[in-house]
């Protein structure tokens, strides 16, 4: 069981995680999250502003998620952010 | 016909913690209906807003009535959309979700806040909306019933609690949740 300060954790430092949609994904979809989660913990909400160094990953990740969105006829496209009764993000 | 609800609740958590937990909320004990979670989109805005799309997979649980009255709705995954404006300086979340198919049965809209509680900034307020909608004819009250229940019951653990890894050391004050 992985805890707290072990050092051999690897890629995955979660022990609990979902999986992806494409079943094929879930390992990128794993070490996205993982880059993602510590840049967001450790840079974005401390007003560290350098970057973000996940987007290798992302895109890996994204080509086989889109792939299976699309092969499982899942209908994201053209649905607006913030979707319905809208929330307008400021540019 | 068309349904609002709106509830207000206090975190126990500094904001910062119930942010980075959003974001690994699933699985958790409450939510083994969620089947699959992936994030489709993520930009950070010339405001240092991070705007994100998150699509999750949830089985379909309906109560035994409607599902003898809707089988066509039981084979299928329900698909939910969560769109999210994370903005770190005015230390606000803000969440929008709704489901993509099973629409003509329902629509639930759910718009969350989470926001640093200027009064106790080691909480965080939760204010949550709900907006339930169906075109059945004749079904619309029972549905919103049990949906309003449903809203209700899922208002408490996996909010309130943002999980952190087990810690070993035995002297350590705080639990694992």
């Amino acid at each position: 069981m992985i805890r707290a300060g072990d050092t051999n954790v690897g890629s995955r430092d979660c022990f609990y995680s979902m999986n992806s949609v494409g079943e094929a994904c879930t390992e990128l979809k794993r070490e996205y999250d993982t880059c993602f989660n510590r840049w967001f913990a450790e840079k974005f909400l401390k007003g560290d502003r350098s970057g973000d160094p996940c987007t290798e990953s992302f895109r890996k990740y994204q080509r086989c998620v889109q792939a299976a969105i699309k092969e499982k006829e899942i209908p994201i496209d053209g649905v607006d952010f913030m979707g319905p009764n809208k929330d307008k993000p400021e540019s | 016909m068309g349904r609002y609800f709106h509830s207000e609740v206090d975190i126990k958590s500094p904001w910062h913690q119930v942010l980075a937990a959003f974001w690994q909320r699933y699985p958790n004990p409450y939510s083994t209906h969620v089947l699959t979670e992936d994030v489709l989109y993520r930009e950070v805005t010339s405001s240092n807003h991070l705007l994100s799309r998150r699509l999750l997979t949830k089985t379909n649980r309906l109560p035994g009535w409607a599902e003898r009255v809707f089988p066509m709705h039981m084979a299928r995954a329900v698909y939910v959309l969560e769109d999210s404006i994370v903005d770190p300086q005015a230390h606000t979340l803000i969440t929008k979700t709704w489901n993509l198919n099973h629409n003509t049965l329902m629509t639930v809209v759910e718009r969350c806040l989470f926001e640093e509680n200027h009064g106790r900034p080691s909480w965080t307020k939760l204010r949550r909306e709900a907006w339930i909608s169906t075109a059945v004819y004749g079904l619309g009250r029972p549905i919103q019933l049990v949906t309003r229940e449903s809203h209700q019951r899922s208002r408490s653990p996996s909010h309130h609690k943002p999980r952190r890894p087990p810690t070993r050391n035995p002297n350590s004050l705080s639990e694992p949740q």
